[in-house]
């Protein structure tokens, strides 16, 4: 999997090389935005992360020039810059994701991986499958093992999110942004209340789980170890 | 003295006033010669018009009388007191009949119109002065010339009337606009010169000072007053700035000398490498602590220093609550607590703002309402006066009125409260959020319990 990595900081560059490096990565850098304009547009990469505030050229202007250059892969951006409307800006000029610093970085390589598996898999496919658990966006019916599962809209829209990225970890900031749609952090955890709920239904009466918690980083669908 | 002149030039009063004393004095001047053009003018041909009469009067006693008739009637008229002139003159040129002594040289010898008044002596002249008129002289058989004319005394006297007030009324208006330009520029000056004096010393850091106000209430008050309102504003925000700014430097302090404890702590002690592992997870805990409290700051401050945070748009208000209410029933009844929605508005209408902020105060009110409150929360909302009301109720102990002010403040936790987690931010967040909506929070008792409120006004 190869990224490219588009930050001024040296310390900030360096750590994110060798984290990627670690989890299997290949990560390439550059250290301004003209240098990382160039590379996104003449070499082939799954990922971008782009730092806003750039010498030579801003990580916003880097994104429109490199969209308006037919450049499809997907972006996040990293900035400091963190208000409402940053981040509204951010989305608007290309960027598929927006995390603000500091993270953690659990959630941004949580981030990226759904990103690297955006390509070729469709939002609007009508029906998701992971493994014997099935959704239809259309019927709205759920089943697992063909039983029918009742499931409360934004149950539902839990589970379409996590089964459209089954086998990735997605975090619970992940979750309130893309399925509540929330850019704020609760103080209370009513991310994990709505996680057992759902686990109650799809996981109670079979015998292995598929909805797995990963301490310190998140959530985990996928499909049970026998079935592998 | 010269670089006075040159400062007094460079003061735009001064300068419009000098322009407008030139202008106006031109145009007076134009005026008065026009005038008295115009008098003499109408005056002359009143002269002529009597002149032309006395003449046709004499061509008709020739008519009848011939010369000698002429010349009685000459003598006669002559001796009669006025301003008209009578001269009968032989082919020689000499006066034969008339009232006229003497003339001027070679006014006889042509026939018509005289041009300029002409010099002449008078039989009754006592005092011997100049005389002066005009006349019409004519052609009479036998080779005599006759002479009609007129003193031009009483006109030239009327003249010089009209030209002498005129010209004083020249020389009083430009005495008086010199004389009104001088104070109105030098009061002008005067202050410019106080404004600029005091600006100077806000400059240097005197905060306290104010441009002056005369109460006049003239343009340079305004102008002063504005000014002073600005400067007012300024303050007031760098107080706010430095307040800030001394808070943040106190309150990020104890949570980064705990941070510092811990790490060293985990850096010097022997311990398993389990221990250690969870020392540092603690640390990162607190850190992403700090950064919390510090970008919630940074949000209440840039709201109360009047910048944008966020854009407006027209919002549907039972969409964000029933949003909020469902990703907390969950949570509320896992623990226990009922949290039940009840909105009492209509399916539409204009609230402009923004979902994510208002959508947080909410989860704010209810965070600390699941930890402070009672069993029962209600969100409740309603539309009263043109103003959308947003509560937020529950059945705890609530607080008491002297701290209701005081825990919308900033850091402000009651002391019952301080060993539970949070950043003391919550509320202070959701009044900034209020504020932004032009809106205001306050807390009133549910008694039991507490009752916080999102007043915010709608677009008409």
């Amino acid at each position: 999997m190869k990224i490219l990595i588009v930050e001024d900081d040296e310390e900030a560059a360096k750590f994110l090389i060798k984290a990627f490096g670690e989890v299997g990565y290949n990560p390439a850098h550059a250290k301004d935005g003209e240098t990382g304009l160039h590379l996104a547009v003449n070499e082939q990469f799954d990922v971008l992360i782009l730092d806003r505030m750039l010498p030579k050229l801003d990580g916003l202007s880097l994104l429109k020039q490199a969209r308006e250059n037919g450049i499809q892969t997907p972006t996040l951006i990293l900035s400091a810059l963190g208000t409402v409307d940053d981040r509204v800006e951010g989305l608007r000029s290309g960027g598929d994701d927006y995390l603000t610093k500091p993270y953690a970085f659990s959630e941004l390589l949580a981030r990226v991986e759904v990103l690297s598996k955006r390509i070729g898999n469709d939002d609007s496919e009508a029906v998701l499958k992971v493994g014997t658990l099935q959704l239809n966006r259309l019927s709205r019916e759920v089943e697992r093992e063909g039983q029918k599962i009742l499931l409360q809209p934004r149950e539902f829209r839990l589970l379409a999110y996590l089964m459209q990225n089954a086998g990735t970890v997605v975090t619970r900031t992940m979750l309130l942004e893309k399925v509540w749609d929330y850019h704020f952090d609760p103080q209370t955890n009513v991310i994990d209340v709505h996680i057992s709920r759902l686990r109650g239904k799809i996981d109670k009466d079979f015998e292995k789980p598929m909805l797995h918690t990963i301490r310190g980083a998140g959530y985990k669908l996928q499909i049970p170890e026998e079935a592998m | 003295m010269i670089r006075k002149i040159t400062k007094l030039f460079r003061v735009t009063a001064i300068r419009l006033s000098l322009i407008y004393t030139l202008v106006f004095g031109i145009v007076a001047v134009g005026i008065v010669f026009y005038m008295t053009g115009a008098t003499v003018n109408v005056l002359r041909d009143q002269y002529q018009t009597s002149i032309d009469n006395e003449v046709a009067g004499l061509s008709r006693i020739y008519r009848r009388g011939g010369l000698n008739f002429l010349a009685r009637t000459l003598e006669r008229r002559a001796r009669a007191p006025g301003a008209n002139l009578y001269i009968l003159v032989n082919p020689q040129g000499e006066i034969i009949a008339g009232n006229v002594p003497k003339l001027q040289n070679g006014i006889i010898d042509k026939i018509g119109w005289t041009g300029a008044p002409f010099k002449y002596e008078r039989y009754d002249d006592e005092v011997n002065e100049e005389h002066r008129a005009i006349a019409r002289i004519l052609e009479v058989p036998n080779g005599m010339k006759l002479l009609v004319g007129r003193d031009v005394r009483e006109y030239e006297d009327f003249r010089k009337v009209v030209e002498h007030g005129f010209k004083l009324a020249l020389a009083a208006m430009v005495a008086l606009g010199l004389l009104t330009w001088f104070f109105v520029g030098r009061r002008a000056l005067k202050r410019i010169d106080q404004v600029s004096k005091s600006s100077h010393r806000i400059m240097n850091g005197d905060k306290s000072e104010r441009l002056p106000i005369t109460g006049s209430h003239d343009e340079y008050d305004r102008l002063s007053q504005n000014l002073n309102h600005m400067l007012d504003k300024i303050n007031d925000l760098d107080d706010g700035v430095k307040q800030m700014s001394d808070n943040i430097a106190h309150d990020l302090k104890t949570p980064i000398t705990r941070l510092r404890n811990k790490a060293e702590q985990a850096f010097t002690l022997d311990k398993k490498p389990k221990e250690q592992q969870d020392a540092i997870a603690e640390i990162i805990e607190d850190c992403d602590g700090i950064v919390k409290t510090f970008d919630a700051l940074l949000m209440i401050s840039r709201v109360e220093s009047g910048s944008t945070v966020a854009s407006m748009e027209a919002l549907n208000i039972l969409d964000i609550l029933s949003d909020v209410h469902e990703l907390y029933e969950a949570l509320a009844e896992e623990e226990g607590k009922s949290l039940t929605l009840e909105t009492d508005t209509p399916q539409s209408f204009n609230l402009k703002g923004n979902r994510e902020l208002l959508s947080q105060a909410i989860a704010n009110l209810l965070d600390n309402a699941l930890k402070y409150g009672g069993d029962k929360i209600i969100i409740a909302s309603y539309l009263k006066d043109n103003n959308l009301f947003i509560s937020v109720l529950d059945d705890g102990v609530g607080i008491p009125d002297a701290d209701k002010l005081s825990v919308t403040e900033r850091f402000v936790r009651l002391d019952k409260s301080r060993n539970m987690s949070g950043y003391g931010l919550g509320l202070s967040m959701v009044k900034a959020i209020s504020k932004m909506h032009n809106g205001i929070f306050y807390l009133e008792d549910n008694s039991p319990g507490l009752n916080a409120i999102l007043k915010i006004p709608c677009q008409d």
